[in-house]
């Protein structure tokens, strides 16, 4: 089973979905906390289904406060940053540029990229995390 | 301890300070759940007590700055760093540093900010409004040790400076009281870390970080 371990973090790193971030956490772990990384993850997975569910409804409600959204963006962004997020975090800044123009088509379009970006990184998380129990 | 001195860390002669020297016990505030969880595993391998709070109003609160409980505060345990991000929704980092640092209790209290922006005319206006240190996020493990380290240094610094000749604050060149005047500092009690003092220059201070 190490074997899959490695190979699902290799890919996860070389598909630029991690970045060195997510191993500076996994050097936080030992023996006495050797789950760290997987509970930062699913803060991290807790925290911004709350942002992308405030995020779609400031969006449905079809008018743009680019400010409110450049604020849940820049928490995004940030938490994204902290776990090593690598092509969300590339959303996330997207997503800012759009707000500062002013671009509520290049918003809609980057945030529904972003969601995608999330969701594969939280699947293959998850593989990731339960392998590396096996 | 001989009498006079008012010293509250012992230092041993060889000056070795892993072995002696008390925990530092760390306010870490931040608004992100996620970045919470990060520089409370990074102080806790540092070996450091940890409090985090969410936001800037919390902290005050805790410390007993908030006006409702007075300087004696919520907390038993006396805070030898506060670490805090620039950019939290009701008060910033910033407005933190500042209330910390016109609070006649807790400004020798060092306070470092964290931010994941790179923002120098920001990093300038913390500095000098008397911020320790300026970390870019995300925070790693080096940095927390680098800082770990400064505070300690400056902490020891304190204590020597108070215990040894006058030969030796000259020579550093840094204005403390005489060992043997016995009006010097007013710690509040004998298991206090001594609070560190800007004792450093502000030139000083920019060199650490280039």
């Amino acid at each position: 089973m190490q074997r899959q371990v490695a190979l699902i973090k290799q890919s996860l790193f070389d598909q630029g979905y991690l970045d060195e971030q997510f191993m500076e956490l996994e050097e936080l772990q030992d023996d006495a906390n050797p789950n760290f990384v997987e509970e930062v993850a699913t803060l991290y997975f807790k925290d911004s289904a709350r942002l992308i569910n405030n995020i779609d409804q400031a969006l449905e409600r079809g008018s743009f406060d680019f400010n409110r959204l450049d604020s849940y963006m820049h928490q995004f962004k940030g938490s994204s940053t902290s776990i090593g997020a690598s092509k969300v975090k590339t959303e996330c800044t997207m997503f800012r540029e759009y707000c500062r123009a002013g671009n509520a088509e290049g918003c809609l379009r980057t945030f529904k990229q972003l969601k995608k970006e999330h969701a594969t990184l939280r699947k293959k998380l998850e593989q990731y995390f339960q392998a590396s129990k096996r | 301890m001989a009498v006079g001195e008012v010293m509250r860390m012992e230092i041993p002669a060889s000056g070795d300070l892993s072995v002696t020297s008390p925990e530092l016990h760390v306010l870490a505030v931040d608004d992100s759940i996620v970045d919470r969880k990060v520089i409370e595993r990074l102080l806790r391998i540092s070996a450091c007590k940890v409090t985090t709070v969410e936001s800037g109003t919390r902290a005050l609160q805790y410390l007993g700055l908030d006006g409702d409980k007075g300087a004696s505060g919520l907390n038993d345990l006396k805070v030898n760093l506060i670490v805090t991000d620039y950019s939290m929704p009701g008060l910033t980092g910033y407005d933190l540093l500042k209330k910390i640092k016109e609070s006649s209790a807790f400004r020798e209290i060092p306070v470092v900010i964290m931010s994941s922006e790179n923002i120098l005319p920001r990093i300038e206006q913390c500095l000098k409004e008397g911020a320790e240190d300026f970390l870019l996020k995300p925070v790693k493990l080096a940095d927390v040790k680098r800082i770990k380290e400064l505070i300690m240094r400056n902490e020891a610094e304190d204590c020597k400076t108070i215990s040894h000749s006058n030969k030796r604050k000259l020579a550093e060149g840094i204005d403390t009281p005489s060992p043997s005047s016995s009006s010097s500092h007013d710690y509040s009690s004998v298991k206090d870390f001594p609070s560190s003092k800007r004792m450093k220059s502000e030139s000083e201070n920019l060199s650490s970080l280039l």
